[in-house]
């Protein structure tokens, strides 16, 4: 699985800027399914065929990352920027960044007094000019940029930028390619979302077309096993999170049933998820038309939003069977 | 004066009557129907037997303002705010409050009352009260009631070389340009539709796109232009007088890249000066509209106001009607080949 990580890790997909994502994806699946639809907003549908009498499910994963949108280019050629989704400033500084074109730059800041200064309006990129009318030529106004950071195989953990959430787009395009010579009664809608980092959009007018009968986002979650961490009991390497709450759902108890159950049956570990903040598609998919089940399997994920977020290898292995025992026995 | 007529009527969040008079007055010799849904979007066709994609305007009827919130003892009215507004701008300005407009002015306490670290902090809207002269709760009781809406007044008026003065430029600007496009002949089904509602959570257009069912969404809207001393350019958004804006991001959309693409090419076509708003704050009915069912290719386009959201903004009229301009041209373009054909 780690070559379908690095590749979808280390490519460029800011909010609303997914295109790259979607030419790999839909690539690596389009033999396994049945059917591919691009939506208006960009999001990708592919469809698995069921019996045509049982039910319909939805799987989501999103492919934006988190990113910047140039809002000015200055008359020595530095960008000045806005966040897409939320961005940590303090991890910004000395960051490298690519825009859709291969563009490279890098983000410095202005002279700060303090560190207690540190404010995005102060933040500046660098791609290498000397003028407006260079800069220009490389870059516009409204042009989108993602960070810039190589896969590292740490062994059983991985670091990249963005396994927020190509994670869930690798387990995706596993379970798609483990399902290959299985006929299920289900029908399965494998969905590759857009603009989850700006507020979970793609997955609405997604799960509005699709209109599933149990809608289930595969996402990261924060973990809380490292110095003075975030108050979350979770922990790299104990199993897929079965998300409880978050901002945006509170999960059906019935939708928490199927999942505890389905993983004690087939004995794939897991740990139960109530995170404070955040949101994920599920929290757009359950609030679709007149209500949907929906619920959300999580990979417990360290220095989330940073150029260097960790997973456990195994997390992610039982998430593919978690995903695939849920799309068979729902 | 369209833009007259329209800004200096009132119509703060959820009490748009009188500007949707205003407006159905206006379009009726022009459309094939007219609706008013129930949360007051006024929803007006033409060509809707047509073929071709559905193309959805909209524009915002409603303004900042304030309401009533009670009645002091002295006669003094306590409001809240409706929508956002800076309180710094309020003290001493006129307004009327409710139906009958009754005249009121914004007060505080006086400045050589105030204790010296006062005098250093902007004051809160909850410092201040609407005094409309009266002595006694019951004398303010006969002509104001808690709920009563609030709004600026402020007279349009045109200044220097065209520019133009008033309140409400966000969004009657994009009335009157929905006006003046229904005035023309088109060959596609058109809704255009007045919303609601904006300012306080682009409910309006939620409702409305649910019923109008677009194909294709164009939004225009008044956004902020910081083209002033002391700002620094990277942070003017917009410029008066460069011509319509279009986003690349706000609170509630990123742009669709076509439509952008799209309306670039037809202002370079017809030599419309065109600029790109430089922010990513803010938010308008595309938020709603662009997400609606299973996705709405949505556009906005946006005229430059200064000091908005206050009693008197400042346009440049040439951005107006570069608008209204950019906004034809667009409609005859999709028109012609059922769509944004690049």
């Amino acid at each position: 699985m780690k070559n379908i990580i690095k590749k979808l890790v280390e490519t460029y997909g800011p909010p609303g800027n997914e295109q790259q994502l979607r030419e790999i994806l839909i690539q690596e699946i389009t033999e396994y399914v049945d059917g591919i639809k691009v939506d208006v907003l960009g999001n990708i549908i592919a469809h698995k065929k069921g019996n045509g009498k049982s039910k319909r499910i939805m799987f989501a994963a999103h492919m934006d990352e988190i990113g910047l949108i140039i809002t000015h280019i200055d008359k020595d050629g530095f960008l000045r920027f806005s966040p897409m989704g939320g961005i940590k400033v303090n991890n910004l500084i000395g960051d490298r960044v690519q825009f859709a074109n291969g563009t490279k730059g890098v983000i410095s800041c202005e002279e700060l007094k303090s560190w207690k200064d540190i404010d995005i309006n102060k933040l500046y990129i660098d791609i290498g000019v000397n003028s407006k009318d260079e800069a220009e030529k490389l870059v516009n106004i409204g042009d989108a940029c993602g960070m810039t950071r190589e896969f590292l195989d740490l062994g059983s953990r991985i670091v990249a930028k963005s396994l927020d959430d190509r994670i869930g787009c690798a387990i995706l395009v596993e379970m798609i390619h483990k399902l290959k010579n299985i006929q299920l009664d289900n029908d399965v809608y494998f969905t590759f979302t857009v603009q989850e980092e700006v507020g979970l959009r793609g997955a609405k007018t997604a799960a509005y077309a699709i209109s599933p009968d149990l809608g289930i986002a595969i996402d990261i979650t924060i973990a809380g096993d490292t110095p003075e961490p975030p108050k979350v009991d979770i922990h790299l390497g104990k199993g897929p999170a079965i998300k409880l709450k978050d901002v945006s759902m509170i999960t059906n108890p019935a939708v928490k049933k199927l999942m505890i159950d389905t993983a004690e049956n087939h004995q794939i570990p897991y740990q139960l998820e109530v995170l404070p903040y955040g949101g994920t598609d599920a929290g757009a998919i359950h609030l679709t038309k007149d209500g949907i089940l929906a619920g959300c399997i999580s990979i417990p994920c360290r220095y989330v939003h940073s150029p260097s977020e960790m997973v456990d290898l195994q997390d992610v292995i039982h998430a593919v069977q978690l995903g695939i025992k849920i799309a068979e026995e729902f | 004066m369209l833009l007259k007529k329209l800004t200096e009527a009132n119509g703060v969040s959820g009490n748009e009557d009188e500007v949707r008079r205003i407006i159905i007055e206006e379009i009726t010799p022009f459309v094939d129907n007219i609706k008013v849904d129930v949360i007051g979007n006024i929803i007006a066709s033409k060509n809707h037997h047509l073929s071709g994609p559905k193309l959805m305007l909209a524009a915002h009827m409603d303004e900042v303002g304030f309401m009533v919130v009670s009645i002091e003892s002295n006669g003094l009215l306590k409001f809240r705010a409706v929508g956002g507004i800076d309180s710094r701008i309020l003290v001493s300005k006129h307004v009327v409050i409710g139906e009958n407009k009754i005249n009121g002015v914004i007060g505080a306490k006086a400045i050589h009352l105030q204790k010296r670290n006062e005098r250093t902090i902007p004051l809160t809207i909850e410092q201040l009260y609407i005094d409309i002269g009266a002595k006694t709760k019951e004398e303010a009781e006969k002509t104001v009631k808690i709920g009563d809406y609030v709004a600026f007044v402020s007279e349009y008026l045109t200044m220097g070389d065209n520019y133009a003065k008033g309140k409400a430029f966000d969004d009657r600007v994009g009335c009157a340009v929905l006006i003046e496009i229904l005035k023309h002949q088109f060959d596609m089904p058109i809704y255009a539709v007045f919303t609601v509602q904006e300012e306080i959570g682009l409910r309006g257009a939620t409702v409305a796109s649910y019923a109008v069912n677009p194909d294709l969404a164009l939004i225009i809207e008044g956004t902020t232009a910081s083209d002033v001393v002391g700002t620094d350019s990277k942070h003017y958004v917009t410029q008066l007088g460069k011509g319509p804006a279009i986003s690349v991001m706000d609170r509630g959309m990123i742009a669709n890249p076509i439509f952008n693409k799209y309306i670039t090419i037809i202002a370079n076509n017809n030599n419309i000066p065109l600029q790109v708003r430089q922010g990513a704050t803010g938010g308008n009915d595309a938020g709603k509209i662009h997400l609606h069912k299973e996705g709405v290719t949505t556009g906005v386009i946006s005229i430059p106001v200064r000091y908005i959201h206050s009693t008197n903004s400042i346009i440049n009229i040439q951005d107006y009607d570069n608008t209204i301009l950019l906004t034809k041209m667009f409609i005859d373009g999709v028109s012609k080949t059922k769509g944004m054909t690049i």
